[in-house]
């Protein structure tokens, strides 16, 4: 199905896709680089280059203590959220990659795809984000703790990140005007990656280096290296 | 006013200066000058340039805002949960804001910073175990704090104390006179009930060299007896140096990142000098934080290790019961339940959870633990230098509220608080809220419970 609007698609999904998965691609390996160059054991103490396997230890304890559902003292105390916060980054993961119509993209452009899911189950999928980042709007606004820290560009940051589920998912029931929430969901799929490595998003990458960092630290400095004892998050 | 007099970005070098400022009782002056302090733009956003790296950068600009850590902190609990209180909160609305504006700030801002940095948080990392994004606020204080003390803007008790370590190398005014003095009179008076007691002192080669806190000394001289007595029970071949005996460091909870190496350098020297097998440090949780933890990188010590290994006073003691060195008499188990203190600065930074429960189980019939404990702990209430801090009297008793109600729930009326810190505050705790407790360090409990060995019995006349 070719849009009559075919220039704009084009041109969407062609250079400036490509352009956004290089923005993207380079975008998080520099971030990952420049977090890594800007380690100083002397600054932060910790010892990253001597005593490195306890480090790695904790590393590796740190970020999939967190990775995994309840997996840590914190997530089991706050259930809702933590169900809210992982349905939300698997959907939010999970689904684009996976989704029929972006792998017909991907046969049809390079003859080859991915396993893919059903609709129905898409549709399940982008529902629960919305669900989630509902949830977390409202958590924001009912917790005093919460509201205090929060600013417009936290706002602005879950929009970035659920703009491209409910364009598409308007696109695909084509409630209204399907060429515009089709450009919509590219377009706005598109300043998602490129956002990740530009702001808070690249948490994407800078999630796992910061885990890993204090990971390390406990692993070495912190007690780790007593009878190679590792923390308990 | 550039720079007050007392109140001033100079660190305390000099036993004048030390004298004029503890000349002005409570700070009064100090404070009042602290109000129209010069805040050097240049040097502080140079500073910032300098020492704020990615680790901190990163955690500034990805924390999501997500409220998670302010359950956390015994802080925001107790102050009826006061938004202003979490750890997000408190960090990025102050060192956020400092690296944002690149140190251009004015004193009203430093003084509400160094308000937030000691009198809102102990630098205990509760926090940090409670961000899904590993994010270490405690670790960010402690570094804020080394940016607030590089402008002045220092409570008046650590400038003072940070004074201390830069001029006696201890927390206090103990000359090394009176640290060999306090030993030899230590050794002669409790000799009379423990013949053959020994302090000895600049031993060469020995196993053991063993540093201290410089209260003990100053205020509790029974302690440095105590240990004595117990490492004769234990048959150990130690000694402590003339020199390089104080294991704590103001200068730590001061935020004097140069203080901290003068500090902890005097007790690697004398290491050094001696050339002891072991180091064991008493009980002191930042002490064995200033010198063990953090110590190496403070020195530049690659390895991120003390030059000999170091134990803590619980791993000694569990050492020492374990093999036999010290032997517990059952008859004199301590009987009613024990609760247990844990130090944030050797457990949850420490890793040594273990040892004082494993002493606790040869000294007490029942150890009742409060929740959480080891790693969770929470903070004492007194941790991070908050103990000595005057200005924040009022929030350090407001804090105690968790530690209250911790114990309370125990049913225990008895706290084992192998720690100067705790110890301190637990104390301060009871006497706040009268909960009925007692409290005590091992050193007396182990010396009432063991079995006194032959070579230490009074000869029958
Ligand atoms: S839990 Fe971590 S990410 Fe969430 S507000 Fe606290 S510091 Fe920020
Ligand atoms: S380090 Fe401790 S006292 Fe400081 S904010 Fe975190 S939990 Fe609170």
């Amino acid at each position: 199905m070719i849009p009559p609007d075919a220039t704009l698609y084009e041109i969407l999904t062609g250079p400036v896709l490509w352009g956004t998965f290089i923005i993207f691609g380079v975008g998080v390996v520099l971030r990952v680089l420049l977090y890594v160059k800007g380690l100083d054991w002397k600054i932060d103490r910790v010892t990253y280059g001597v005593n490195t396997s306890y480090g790695v230890k904790g590393a590796i304890k740190s970020v999939f203590s967190w990775l995994i559902p309840f997996g840590t003292r914190n997530w089991r105390a706050n259930p809702v959220m933590t169900t809210a916060v992982f349905v939300f980054h698997f959907g939010l993961l999970f689904t684009p990659v996976f989704l029929l119509a972006h792998n017909m993209m991907l046969t049809e452009r390079w003859g080859f795809s991915l396993w893919t899911i059903s609709e129905s189950f898409a549709d399940y999928l982008t529902i629960a984000v919305l669900i989630s980042a509902v949830y977390m709007v409202l958590r924001r606004i009912a917790l005093p703790e919460v509201r205090i820290i929060t600013t417009f560009y936290d706002y602005l940051i879950l929009l970035i990140a659920v703009a491209p589920f409910v364009t598409g998912f308007m696109a695909r029931y084509q409630f209204s005007d399907y060429q515009f929430w089709l450009l919509a969901h590219i377009i706005s799929g598109e300043i998602m990656l490129i956002a990740i490595p530009f702001t808070k998003l690249s948490h994407f990458v800078l999630f796992f280096c910061s885990r890993a960092q204090l990971g390390m630290d406990f692993g070495i400095k912190r007690g780790g290296m007593k009878g190679n004892k590792q923390l308990t998050w | 006013m550039p720079q007050g007099i007392l109140c001033n970005n100079r660190p305390v070098n000099s036993k004048e200066r030390i004298m004029e400022l503890m000349g002005d009782a409570g700070g009064k002056k100090y404070y009042k000058e602290m109000e129209t302090l010069d805040v050097s733009h240049d040097d502080l956003g140079a500073l910032i340039k300098k020492t704020c790296k990615s680790r901190i950068r990163t955690w500034l600009e990805i924390c999501n805002h997500c409220g998670l850590c302010a359950d956390s902190c015994f802080f925001y609990l107790t102050n009826n949960k006061d938004p202003k209180q979490t750890p997000s909160y408190k960090i990025q609305s102050t060192l956020g804001e400092l690296v944002r504006r690149k140190g251009k700030v004015d004193a009203a801002f430093m003084i509400n910073a160094m308000d937030t940095a000691w009198g809102k948080c102990t630098c205990c990392n509760r926090c940090g175990l409670y961000c899904p994004h590993g994010i270490d606020m405690g670790a960010m204080f402690s570094y804020l704090r080394g940016l607030l003390f590089s402008q002045g803007f220092v409570p008046y008790e650590l400038k003072i104390g940070s004074g201390m370590h830069r001029v006696y190398r201890g927390q206090m005014d103990v000359t090394t006179e009176d640290w060999v003095d306090t030993c030899e009179w230590m050794a002669d008076e409790y000799g009379v009930d423990y013949p053959g007691l020994e302090i000895p002192i600049d031993k060469p080669n020995a196993d053991i060299i063993y540093t201290l806190n410089a209260r003990e000394p100053k205020f509790y001289p029974e302690d440095v007896a105590e240990m004595a007595i117990l490492f004769q029970m234990a048959g150990e071949n130690w000694t402590v140096p003339s020199v390089g005996w104080e294991e704590t460091s103001l200068t730590m909870f001061a935020g004097d990142w140069e203080g901290c190496k003068m500090q902890v350098e005097t007790v690697y020297d004398a290491i050094e000098r001696l050339k002891p097998k072991r180091m064991v440090v008493t009980e002191c949780g930042h002490a064995y934080r200033g010198t063990v933890v953090e110590g190496p990188y403070y020195a530049g010590l690659e390895s991120g290790k003390t030059p000999i290994e170091t134990l803590h006073y619980v791993e000694w003691v569990a050492e020492a019961l374990r093999e036999g060195k010290i032997k517990i008499d059952p008859a004199k188990k301590i009987k009613e339940p024990v609760t247990i203190q844990d130090a944030c600065n050797y457990v949850r930074n420490g890793g040594l959870e273990k040892c004082t429960r494993e002493i606790a189980s040869y000294l007490c019939e029942e150890v009742i633990e409060m929740e959480p404990h080891g790693e969770h702990a929470f903070c004492c209430g007194g941790g991070g230098g908050l103990n000595g801090l005057a200005r924040y009297g009022p929030e350090r008793k407001i804090g105690f509220k968790n530690k209250r109600d911790q114990v309370l729930a125990t049913g225990c009326k008895f706290v084992l608080t192998p720690c100067h810190n705790c110890w301190d505050a637990i104390r301060d705790m009871e006497e706040a809220y009268h909960i009925g407790i007692k409290w005590s360090f091992l050193k007396p409990l182990l010396i009432k419970a063991a079995i006194m060995p032959d070579h230490m019995k009074l000869k029958e006349e």
